[in-house]
């Protein structure tokens, strides 16, 4: 009797192993890293038919898409990671349109001597991610690039999801005399990342805002289906943000800076990097734009959301035909919050 | 933030606001030139201006060392890093900045260059030791206030006998800065100084003291009050500039006594003695060729001079001739004054120095203050 | 022109180096430039150096002048 155990493969070594050229090649190794990998933590019905396409049933509504490509460093952060950071990103970027988010996409592109053991952890925490915002991941592709032709792993995630009816939510439909409301705190994303960074690190208990913001929304939108506009202030923070609302919707704005929340930490880390809090990133925060009667109510609803505790009114947005955002600053006096021409950098001077 | 939000206080800006209105002369100009790029900052980003009276002018002097910094010396930087395979440890200040063929630090880093943004001169330094196959050199700059830790970084250098670490040094020096601004060709043209009075830099004074200062004060008879970085501290110093000028005095005052003595950081500028020694002559963008303005390595500490290692030789490179930095930086004519401001020179393709970091006197204007005077640019960039 | 900041004293460390903490932001930089600084002193930091020991007693008095201005005008 032979000796040779019947299909038999030795399983992946994820505490020691690494990503080779094999895993995306498309043969056994690659085979491998999907099921004992992937599919073993995004667990769902579309991933165990094995077939490269997911099958899925027409959705109520008018269908929104979007895409997000993910090259976060470090990969990992305080407060989260690059998988769950591509979870959320995408699902919020679906979410800014009204839409109920239903599934998600996953492409994977590996370096060459990437360690498994850390490829579980994102891939775990993007599992977790996908599961608790209950939408799940059905399909994805992984490829390997040589060593040193990327960064341990980038990830892209698209969304899919529909927006109910008698909803229109976009951002050139800011008019003035709208009001403008933040949903919480700013910088923490951007400065807790920063807090890692080789050279500037300053030790913090500030943590990453990632967050999944569809509940949040879903709740605004039932209560204020008039809601003009919303975006996520990722990065180049709130003012790029503020800056691409006027911009599209023809309008200008102006902002209390006394009313928008910072953390006292953020601040602090700021004024140490010589850095504006509102261009730092953020990946759990929104902005919307609401018709003045409804600014009260919207507040009401956001605030009772955990999400949302913090949500600020923080400006209105005006006539202006230079589409400038202006500021009234703490200190009395008005100043332009402008586009940013590259991404800020710490400073000495 | 204790020291910080109280020096920020907007109840008591409107105090000092009401108080400067009541004692500025409607009838006069009260020319203020500030010449600390943290003032320039601070001016802006809390809108100061909107709180002053039309009769006070502030003026932004040439007090920020990346936008006087020469496109020749960066040249440098990019060709050690792109040719020679040197590590370039720079502050993020200047990574953006422009230079010649259409390169700059960043722009070299995505060709191969090996540029790595510094906090600190420490960390450059620890750069070299991790790196010891390697040659390291720290782009230095700034004015007083950032000399001494160049100094001790080179004296540590040379007490753990670093052998591939560098510095390429582009250090200048208030006082010089001030003289030149003093001594323009249009105060000989125009017989007159179009400057009532001086707020003079926060933590460059805590290094140098108050008493260099004295010298500008009396032989020019021009007031010079010593600001702290916050802006109610601004608005304090100016209110004290607008009192000396209404009385004809001409003294040196200084509001930041927190940080600031007559003395300075006497330790300080023993090390800065110790390792560095004046060039006779260094170009600062703008404003040409000044004497007796820079810094360089002392011949003992020459194993860490780059300029000496790599046998470096700076070639200037003229800017834009319709570049009007050169008289924006002396206070006599303003960034709308220049034909090239906020269309072909903006702060995502800056032409001269002074749009070059935001500090500079027309990216300040640019980025917070053209949108009161509504003719010059429409809507948003691409 | 430079970037500096005030901020406490809340550890002494070997070689002249220190903890300073800024509204719970931590960082390690050098004392090497000031003498006599305890725990408990604010600095003024730049670049990772202290520069300047600040005068608590100074600060209070200039804010009292902020406040001085401010009630002659009114």
């Amino acid at each position: 009797m032979s000796g040779v155990r019947a299909g038999y493969v030795r399983p992946l070594d994820i505490r020691h192993g690494r990503v080779d050229l094999s895993h995306g090649a498309g043969g056994r190794a690659m085979a491998q890293l999907v099921e004992q990998l992937f599919a073993a933590a995004f667990a769902n019905e579309w991933l165990a038919q094995r077939n490269d396409q997911a099958l899925l049933p027409r959705p109520e509504g008018r269908i929104v898409m979007s895409t997000d490509c993910h090259v976060v460093s470090p990969l990992f952060f305080p407060g989260g990671d690059i998988g769950c950071l591509s979870v959320h990103g995408t699902i919020n970027d679906v979410a800014m349109s009204g839409a109920q988010p239903l599934w998600l996409a996953a492409g994977f592109i590996l370096e060459e001597g990437f360690p498994l053991a850390d490829l579980q952890r994102i891939v775990d925490s993007m599992a977790r991610a996908a599961r608790d915002a209950g939408v799940p991941i059905v399909t994805g592709d992984t490829k390997v690039v040589e060593k040193g032709k990327g960064d341990g792993v980038f990830i892209t995630t698209t969304g899919v999801g529909v927006v109910p009816a008698g909803v229109a939510i976009s951002g050139d439909r800011a008019r003035p005399g709208d009001r403008i409301v933040l949903s919480g705190t700013i910088g923490d994303h951007g400065m807790a990342v920063m807090s890692e960074r080789e050279s500037l690190a300053f030790g913090t208990d500030l943590v990453s805002d990632t967050a999944p913001l569809h509940g949040l929304v879903a709740a605004m939108v039932e209560a204020v289906p008039g809601l003009r506009a919303l975006r996520d202030p990722t990065r180049g923070g709130l003012a790029t943000t503020l800056n691409e609302i006027a911009s599209q919707s023809a309008v200008g704005m102006t902002i209390d800076e006394a009313a928008v929340p910072v953390e006292r930490q953020v601040e602090a880390a700021c004024e140490f990097l010589g850095l504006d809090p509102l261009y730092v990133a953020n990946e759990g925060k929104l902005v919307a734009i609401v018709p003045a009667a409804d600014a009260d109510r919207l507040l009401e609803v956001m605030r009772a959301h955990p999400l949302g505790r913090r949500a600020a009114l923080i400006g209105e947005v005006t006539e202006d035909a230079h589409h400038f955002v202006q500021m009234r600053t703490r200190f009395g006096g008005k100043r332009i919050v402008d586009w940013l021409a590259g991404d800020q950098l710490p400073r000495i001077c | 933030m204790k020291y910080i939000d109280e020096f920020r206080d907007g109840e008591l800006a409107l105090g000092i606001a009401a108080a400067i209105a009541a004692e500025a002369d409607p009838g006069r100009s009260y020319n203020l030139m500030e010449f600390c790029g943290g003032h320039t900052h601070a001016i802006s980003r809390y809108g100061v201006t909107d709180l002053l009276p039309p009769a006070v002018r502030m003026i932004h002097g040439p007090g920020c060392p990346v936008c006087v910094l020469p496109i020749g010396r960066i040249d440098l930087a990019i060709r050690l890093a792109l040719d020679q395979g040197v590590i370039v440890a720079s502050y993020g200040d200047c990574l953006r900045v422009p230079a010649s063929d259409n390169l700059s630090l960043l722009k070299a880093k995505a060709r191969g260059g090996d540029v790595r943004m510094v906090y600190s001169p420490a960390d450059a330094l620890k750069i070299a030791a991790a790196n010891p196959e390697r040659e390291v050199v720290f782009l230095a700059i700034g004015f007083e206030t950032t000399t001494p830790p160049t100094a001790l970084v080179i004296k540590e250098a040379a007490r753990t006998g670093a052998t591939n670490f560098s510095v390429l040094c582009n250090h200048v020096l208030t006082p010089a800065a001030i003289t030149n601004i003093l001594e323009s060709p249009e105060v000989r043209r125009l017989g007159t100084l179009p400057l009532d009075g001086f707020i003079g830099p926060a933590h460059v004074s805590t290094v140098i003291g108050s008493r260099p200062y004295e010298f500008f004060a009396e032989e020019y008879a021009k007031p010079v009050v010593i600001a702290g970085f916050e802006p109610l501290d601004v608005m304090q110093a100016i209110l004290m500039l607008v009192r000396q000028i209404n009385d004809g005095r001409a003294e040196v005052e200084n509001e930041f006594t927190r940080a600031v003595t007559r003395d300075g950081n006497l330790k300080a500028q023993a090390l800065v003695s110790d390792v560095f020694e004046l060039r006779r002559s260094f170009e600062w963008r703008g404003l040409g060729m000044v004497p007796y303005s820079a810094l360089r390595i002392r011949e003992a500490y020459g194993a860490f001079d780059a300029e000496r290692r790599f046998r470096l030789e700076t070639r200037s490179v003229a800017d834009n001739k319709a570049c009007e930095c050169g008289a924006i930086l002396r206070g006599v004519k303003h960034p709308r004054d220049c034909k090239v401001f906020g269309t072909v020179c903006t702060p995502e393709s800056p032409i001269g120095s002074c749009m070059v970091s935001s500090e500079g006197a027309c990216a300040a204007y640019y980025s917070y203050g053209r949108f009161r005077e509504i003719p010059i640019v429409a809507g948003a960039p691409a | 022109m430079c970037l500096a900041i005030p901020v406490r004293v809340v550890e002494l460390g070997f070689d002249e180096m220190a903890i300073v903490d800024l509204d719970g932001i931590r960082k390690e930089v050098s004392l090497a430039l000031v003498d006599g600084v305890g725990v408990g002193d604010y600095v003024i930091l730049h670049v990772g150096y202290a520069l300047a020991r600040l005068d608590a007693d100074e600060a209070e008095r200039t804010l009292a002048l902020f406040a001085s201005a401010a009630r002659e005008a009114a």
